[in-house]
């Protein structure tokens, strides 16, 4: 049985994460903005048969409160080895792109509030010496692209300030796993229309457990997502910018 | 990519629509979301889109997302009823009780339909002589119009309870609903398939297997003509009795990737498709122990199978016709069909029970219904549907609005004599596309 603490939990992705995890008799504290999405998902997994999770509705951006939401979680848990933090906003990019408010807007939820969250639990797993931060960026951090720099950068700006705490904690023990979705089916893109290279957030949040058991660093889920970036990322800016991506 | 409209269509993928779509997420704050802000808009819930026609759209308008809301609420563990949110499909629900015992009440041909679709359809299923429709065993939902929260029962707001199963997603929006489950002790169906050559041994066997069956229904080759007419597989069976499973194995499914040409499907393929289903079977009676999900849900191995029928789609048919006089006007729907040659592979023949329905909307009602795909060939098909629906008012029958991108105003007229009382139900700012189409 492992002690997690979920940020975001509320998400597609993390709400899966949690039913998975409860299922295998994990204890949870969740940390979700809405209450009343939080209440509904502790019922879910209760009636599934969860222990009762412990539960927070919090606004992650208030980036303030982190230290003593994380201790109220430690404590209510008594302890803490796994830590995801999944929260994320697509944010208004087209506005973001002309709008530095709205760009700061998307670096503070997608960037800023996770890196918070991750120096406090890092802290927290460097002194225990054990643990497993796992942070949810992105694909599109993976390479900048007129259609969503913005949200881009700041989880292309996540993926490389996990990888630098990845470096300092080995040392300690500590585990922290980035994962890059692709596509996911969520309410946060109802928007999209979707095609064949979309996944539903179960299918991401299996690949998070999986990642969390075998200590993966980095896992684009579904896998095949690592070729089309790696497409991607060798092909040449001169063609690359001529493509409207 | 990210879009104000979408395009959406339901399981026939025909017709087509485009509207604004808002996720729900959160039950608590969905009132908010039925206040339009553009005049003249409106709201329609979509779920899972297995509604074949436009009953689920609401094309130019603002489709509400209800799959987000798939949380299970509640159990009550003795009386096996569940609380759930309405997002949450019948695949999930199975999932969840099967193991522990219970089994939904009443399920349609597929489990991909949300809780709170198949209340709004009042859908039926191969039970229907012993069980009613779903809506039979709801005992109560909430639901969100928008003027306010509504609480629903048959002892609480009796005549929305009454005009919300099977009212078509417009009397508001239901955000959880509680149910009653069935005790199971085995995920085994026996089963048994007699296949049978006349029309009229359809209807003596499903006098005689009704008492001691829960599931009926046949399946029949709408190519067959003359004598023949009629002739079919008779599929019965009740829960078998054994050890049930800590969980459910993931289902393999396979998936149809694209759109079939055009050409794949004519009058030749079908008819060769029909004449080698039904001898199949050579033995007359065939007794075996099946896992439920081929008993009940066949198709839902194949995902995505309505592109078999290529860009242009496929209308389904479904007609109830009353008892009686039924037996005569479905010969004559038959022969229409069986001359036109434009059948499909799966035409079901069923009789509905006498349990009255629920809802004031509901389409089962005592009497024998057919279903059957067509693929779109257009004006041609059009017309025979047309000649169809003749058929089934002379017969004093209905179509089910859930299947349907084309009945007549006259026609709904007919078939849904209560819709004016039911009108008064309909919300304000809720409508759809077949509400447009048939008013």
């Amino acid at each position: 049985m492992r002690k997690v603490i979920i940020f975001g939990a509320t998400s597609a992705i993390a709400q899966a994460v949690a039913r998975r995890l409860a299922q295998k008799s994990d204890a949870l504290f969740l940390v979700g903005r809405n209450p009343n999405k939080l209440a509904a998902l502790v019922s879910d997994l209760v009636v599934r048969g969860a222990k009762p999770p412990g539960s927070a509705s919090a606004d992650l951006n208030d980036t303030s409160a982190h230290a003593r939401l994380f201790q109220q979680a430690v404590d209510h848990l008594g302890g803490c080895d796994v830590v995801l933090i999944a929260h994320g906003d697509l944010g208004h990019e087209a506005a973001a792109q002309r709008d530095y408010t709205e760009a700061l807007a998307s670096y503070h939820s997608n960037f800023l509030s996770a890196v918070s969250l991750a120096t406090v639990a890092g802290n927290y797993f460097e002194a225990q010496k054990s643990g497993c931060l796992v942070a949810i960026s992105s694909v599109a951090g993976d390479r900048g692209r007129q259609s969503n720099y913005i949200y881009g950068s700041a989880k292309g700006a996540l993926s490389l300030f996990l990888q630098g705490l990845r470096n300092r904690l080995f040392h300690s023990g500590v585990h922290v796993i980035t994962v890059k979705p692709g596509f996911v089916d969520t309410p946060m893109t109802a928007q999209f229309k979707k095609g064949a290279l979309w996944a539903q957030p179960d299918t991401i949040a299996a690949g998070i457990v999986r990642a969390v058991e075998s200590k993966r660093e980095v896992v684009y889920l579904p896998g095949f997502w690592w070729l089309i970036m790696f497409i991607f990322k060798v092909m040449p800016e001169g063609i690359f910018k001529r493509l409207r991506t | 990519m990210s879009q104000d409209t979408l395009p959406l269509t339901g399981w026939g993928r025909f017709p087509l629509s485009t509207a604004r779509v808002v996720p729900l997420a959160d039950a608590a704050v969905a009132p908010a979301a039925l206040d339009r802000t553009h005049k003249g808009d409106t709201v329609l819930p979509y779920g899972l889109g297995r509604s074949y026609g436009d009953s689920c759209l609401n094309d130019g308008h603002t489709a509400l997302l209800t799959r987000p809301l798939d949380k299970l609420l509640a159990f009550d563990s003795s009386q096996g009823l569940l609380t759930c949110q309405a997002g949450v499909s019948f695949a999930e629900v199975l999932q969840f009780a099967v193991p522990r015992g219970w089994f939904l009440p009443v399920t349609p041909g597929t489990k991909f339909v949300t809780v709170g679709g198949a209340i709004a359809n009042d859908v039926h299923g191969k039970n229907h002589h012993v069980a009613g429709n779903f809506g039979n065993h709801v005992t109560s939902f909430e639901l969100v119009r928008s003027d306010g929260r509504y609480t629903c029962s048959p002892a609480e707001n009796p005549e929305l309870f009454r005009a919300t199963i099977g009212g078509l997603g417009l009397t508001g929006l239901i955000t959880q609903a509680t149910f009653r489950l069935k005790p199971i002790t085995s995920v085994h169906i026996d089963q048994e398939v007699v296949r049978y050559s006349t029309l009229d041994e359809f209807f003596a066997l499903s006098a005689e297997s009704e008492a001691s069956f829960e599931y009926t229904v046949s399946w029949i080759d709408c190519f067959a003509s003359g004598r023949q007419l009629g002739r079919g597989h008779f599929i019965r069976g009740n829960h078998s009795s054994g050890v049930l499973p800590q969980s459910l194995p993931a289902q393999k499914r396979i998936a149809v990737p694209v759109n079939a040409p055009g050409w794949l499907l004519n009058s030749l393929s079908l008819r060769s498709f029909n004449l080698a289903y039904y001898w199949r079977q050579p033995q007359r009676i065939k007794r075996t122990k099946t896992h439920y999900d081929p008993f009940f849900y066949p198709l839902d191995a194949i995902l995505n199978w309505n592109r078999i029928y290529g860009k242009r789609g496929l209308l389904q048919y479904q007609c109830v016709l009353p008892m009686g006089d039924g037996s005569e006007a479905i010969k004559d729907i038959l022969k229409l069909i069986s001359q036109a040659q434009m059948g499909s592979f799966l035409a079901v023949l069923k009789t509905f029970g006498a349990v009255p329905s629920v809802g004031l909307m509901s389409f089962p009602r005592h009497g024998v219904t057919l279903a059957l795909d067509f693929p779109n060939c257009g004006d041609r098909l059009f017309k025979l549907l047309a000649e169809l629906d003749n058929v089934t008012r002379q017969a004093g029958g209905a179509v089910y609005p859930a299947k349907d991108a084309r009945m007549s105003p006259a026609s709904f007229a007919q078939f849904f004599p209560q819709f004016s009382e039911f009108s008064r139900f309909i919300d304000p700012h809720f409508s759809s596309s077949f509400l447009r189409r048939v008013q």
